[in-house]
């Protein structure tokens, strides 16, 4: 299945991945609209930055997909396309999703009890906004 | 190829997923003595707290028997396992057939005995969806509840019924609350939390009996209460097995394929007793997530023999109450790296090159890479110990471990 796959010697830690993640899930469609606010869009990817290293980290959608097997109440699960997403109706906000993801892609937020993840962008037309607004190609979507 | 499955939560489930990526012809029959489509069993504290519906406390969706060709015998319990005909008998005296069994029976409510208890006009334990209607059916704006037991399950119920009652007291015969996945420090920040919520705690006590609505404590005290819960603790249904001739420990024994000493008679999930690897131990590990993989494991086997092992159990829970989220995982063994901040409480424990278990309160973010280690048994002088041991971080694994998992090349 196509994934987003990284180029840390490419990342050059700008953000830009975060917001336009951040604003594809929003729901809105302006993102100074969007991150004016008082609530700030959440990301489903993060950038690590560290000595010159930078990197783009989100679900994996692993074929073993540990968050899915352990959800408590089957929010979490995986589609026929292979994406692993979340009925967010469905989740209690338990964290074993958090206690379970080896790469730490659960996105938690103070505001919301359903924890948060990427899908892709399945429900936002199919074509990942992160790797769409990456300037360097430093995320890329594709077989591998 | 024809397979049952005794129980419906998540050791079931697993199993069902299991079979059915091996064989989608076999014929797959569901035993429970809970007349209920398969529900979540955590969700009940939810339920009982309004937060989840009846519409949606099932563990998988409405169609989940119809589309994997189960057929599901509920509010039927089975009362005997036959291994030489290979059959299981219910409890109205019929007679399943099976090539394949799988008991994943998971545990009952331990009820200690206490005297005078047949008394108590309004009790209920807590683990069931029948529990958690009659705990709703009892309890009013009026009651004045008395829980037995600060575990999980207890301060879980405690949690639901907050603004639900009028007052609620938590007795345990330990002297810290959470003893199973704390230490004594975590245990004291999360009572004081759970106290400044309005519930009462009297710890290193037990009641010496009960008349009517009145508890006696072992000190001479005495509490007057409207509703009793009981969540002193769980243990694991053997019965099937063992009287079925088959070896069980404190849980149903079985090889890392699920396989009990029976032959083609697997079990999984919460009856069953489990190798931490973490620990080095075989212990009870009732966990959901545990449960499901194991069933699984179970379910593959079955279908198609020696085609999984599940030998990587670990304890691991993520819990909150009123708010307050903890993660916890592995053994409390080796040394230890403390941090206390206002974001939250962090241990961590390793031994032997190896992280070997953690507790988090509050501080929760990417718990899941700590996990991932000690289930992997990730070598610490393999990554950047003082970054990771500061925040979990896939910066502190090597540049191949992300070429790989991040950039999917594989042996560069």
């Amino acid at each position: 299945m196509k994934r987003v796959y990284v180029n840390e010697d490419w990342c050059l830690g700008c953000h830009l991945c975060e917001y336009y993640c951040g604003l594809s899930n929003s729901g809105m469609t302006d993102m100074v609209k969007a991150f004016s606010g008082e609530k700030k869009p959440l990301p489903r990817i993060r950038i690590e930055e560290g000595d010159g290293i930078n990197f783009a980290v989100q679900c994996r959608h692993c074929e073993t997909p540990l968050c899915v097997k352990g959800c408590i109440t089957g929010a979490l699960s995986v589609g026929e396309n292979g994406i692993v997403s979340i009925d967010e109706t469905r989740c209690v906000g338990c964290y074993t999703c958090v206690l379970s993801c080896p790469y730490g892609c659960i996105v938690t937020s103070e505001d919301e009890k359903a924890v948060k993840k990427c899908d892709l962008c399945l429900k936002n037309g199919g074509d990942p906004a992160c790797v769409k607004g990456c300037p360097n190609k430093a995320i890329v979507f594709e077989e591998r | 190829m024809n397979y049952v499955i005794i129980g419906n939560s998540a050791a079931a489930v697993g199993a069902i997923v299991g079979i059915r990526a091996n064989d989608q012809t076999g014929k797959i029959t569901v035993i429970s003595d809970e007349p209920y489509h398969t529900y979540s069993r955590p969700l009940i504290s939810y339920w009982l707290q309004g937060k989840v519906t009846d519409e949606k406390i099932y563990y998988r969706e409405p169609d989940f028997y119809e589309k994997n060709r189960v057929s599901a015998l509920l509010g039927k319990k089975a009362a005997a396992i036959c291994p030489e005909q290979k059959e299981v008998v219910l409890d109205d005296g019929s007679r399943i057939p099976y090539d394949k069994l799988l008991v994943a029976a998971g545990s009952s409510p331990f009820v200690p005995p206490m005297k005078g208890l047949e008394t108590v006009k309004n009790q209920s334990t807590f683990l069931s969806y029948d529990d958690a209607q009659n705990v709703k059916r009892m309890v009013s704006e009026d009651s004045r509840v008395l829980i037995v037991g600060a575990g999980l399950i207890g301060l879980k119920a405690a949690e639901a019924l907050e603004g639900k009652c009028a007052e609620m007291t938590v007795v345990d015969l330990a002297d810290r609350i959470l003893p199973s996945i704390l230490d004594l420090e975590g245990s004291a920040i999360m009572q004081k939390h759970i106290e400044s919520k309005g519930v009462r705690f009297i710890l290193g006590q037990s009641v010496s009996e009960f008349n009517g609505n009145k508890a006696a404590l072992k000190n001479g005290d005495a509490l007057e209460f409207d509703v009793l819960i009981i969540a002193v603790g769980v243990r694991p249904n053997t019965a099937l097995i063992a009287d079925a001739g088959g070896k069980v420990d404190r849980g149903i024994c079985t090889d890392d394929r699920q396989l009990t000493s029976l032959k083609d008679v697997y079990a999984a999930g919460d009856c069953t007793v489990s190798h931490d690897i973490s620990g080095g131990t075989d212990r009870i590990l009732a966990l959901l997530p545990n449960a499901y993989r194991q069933g699984e494991v179970a379910g593959c086997n079955m279908a198609k023999e020696g085609s999984a092992v599940y030998d990587k159990a670990i304890p691991m829970n993520a819990i909150g109450f009123f708010g307050l989220h903890i993660i916890t995982a592995g053994a409390y063994q080796g040394e230890c790296y403390a941090r206390q901040s206002e974001k939250g409480y962090k241990k961590l424990f390793y031994q032997d090159n190896l992280l070997k278990g953690f507790i988090l309160i509050g501080e929760v973010d990417r718990a899941g890479i700590y996990t991932s280690m000690i289930r992997e048994q990730t070598p610490l002088d393999s990554v950047n110990r003082e970054l990771l041991f500061e925040s979990p971080a896939l910066m502190a694994f090597g540049k191949p471990y992300r070429l790989e998992k991040l950039g999917g090349i594989k042996g560069e």
